[in-house]
C-alpha cells in the first residue's frame, strides 16, 4: 500500500478544537476531489471520534488529542484519532448504539453507529489508563 | 447568538452553524430557558441554517423533545437541509413524531 501523502496534527482536548479538527482533516482530503457528501460523512465521523476522546478519553481533563491522516494509491483515506486518557473497559459494549455513559450531559450513545455508518471501517483499539485509538477509513470514488 | 421566535403558543428556534458538542452546550440553555419561561405547546426546531451537524445535535433534538414534553408542549424539526438528514434518519428521533 503506497502512501501518497500524510499528516498528523496534535492539539489540547478542547471542545472548541473539534471544529478544527473536523476542517484540518477535510482540507487535507480535498486533494482527492471528494463529493460533497463524502466530505460531510468524513468530517461528522471525525467530530465523532474527537468528540468521544475529550467528553470521555480525558472526561474534560486536560490532555492531547492526535490525529495521523494517510492518503494511499488506491484512494483510501486512513484517519487515526487517538487520546492517552481512560480507555474503555468493553469496547463491544461501548460501541452499541445508544450505549453512553455520560446521559446527563445529553450525549446521544449514536457517535460509534454514526462512524460505523458514515464510513467503510473503523477500528476500535482501547486498553484502560493507556487510551483509545480508532481507525477510520474510506475510499474515495473517482468520478469519471 | 441563535434567533427565537414566539407566536401563537409557538416557539420556533432558528438554528444555525455547526452543530457540534462545543456549541451544544449554549443551545440548550437559551432554549430550555426560553421553555421554562414561555411554556410553550409548541417548539420548533428550524435547521435551515445548519451547515454541520453530529450526533451532539441528536442529543439536542432529544433533550428539547423531553424539556417541552415536560410543560407540555410537542417538540417539531423542520428545514432540514439534506447533508443533515442522514444523521437525523440513522438517529431514529423521525420515530418520535417529530417531523
Amino acid at each position: 500500500m503506497n502512501i501518497l501523502n500524510e499528516m498528523r496534527l496534535s492539539f489540547p482536548a478542547k471542545s472548541v478544537n473539534e471544529g478544527f479538527a473536523r476542517s484540518a482533516v477535510s482540507a487535507f482530503v480535498m486533494e482527492l476531489d471528494p463529493t460533497i457528501s463524502e466530505l460531510a460523512d468524513i468530517k461528522t465521523a471525525v467530530s465523532e471520534a474527537v468528540t468521544n476522546c475529550i467528553v470521555h478519553g480525558y472526561r474534560r481533563e486536560s490532555g492531547t488529542v492526535y490525529i495521523d491522516a494517510k492518503i494511499t494509491e488506491d484512494m483510501n483515506v486512513i484517519i487515526k484519532i487517538r487520546d492517552k486518557g481512560i480507555g474503555i473497559p468493553d469496547v463491544k459494549q461501548a460501541m452499541k448504539p445508544l450505549f453512553t455513559t455520560a446521559e446527563n450531559e445529553e450525549r446521544a450513545g449514536l457517535g460509534f453507529a454514526v462512524m460505523q455508518s458514515f464510513m467503510d471501517s473503523v477500528r476500535v483499539r482501547s486498553a484502560p489508563d493507556k487510551g483509545t485509538t480508532v481507525t477510520l477509513s474510506k475510499r474515495i470514488i473517482k468520478i469519471k | 447568538m441563535i434567533e427565537t421566535e414566539y407566536k401563537n403558543d409557538v416557539l420556533t428556534v432558528y438554528l444555525n452553524g455547526e452543530l457540534d458538542h462545543n456549541r451544544s452546550a449554549e443551545i440548550r440553555t437559551a432554549v430550555d430557558g426560553r421553555i421554562n419561561s414561555l411554556r410553550p405547546k409548541r417548539l420548533e426546531l428550524d435547521f435551515s441554517k445548519v451547515s454541520f451537524m453530529d450526533s451532539s445535535g441528536i442529543g439536542l433534538i432529544m433533550g428539547r423533545y423531553r424539556a417541552v414534553g415536560l410543560v407540555g408542549g410537542q417538540l417539531k424539526i423542520k428545514n432540514i437541509p439534506e447533508d443533515i438528514s442522514r444523521i437525523i434518519e440513522l438517529s431514529g428521533v423521525t420515530t418520535l413524531g417529530v417531523l
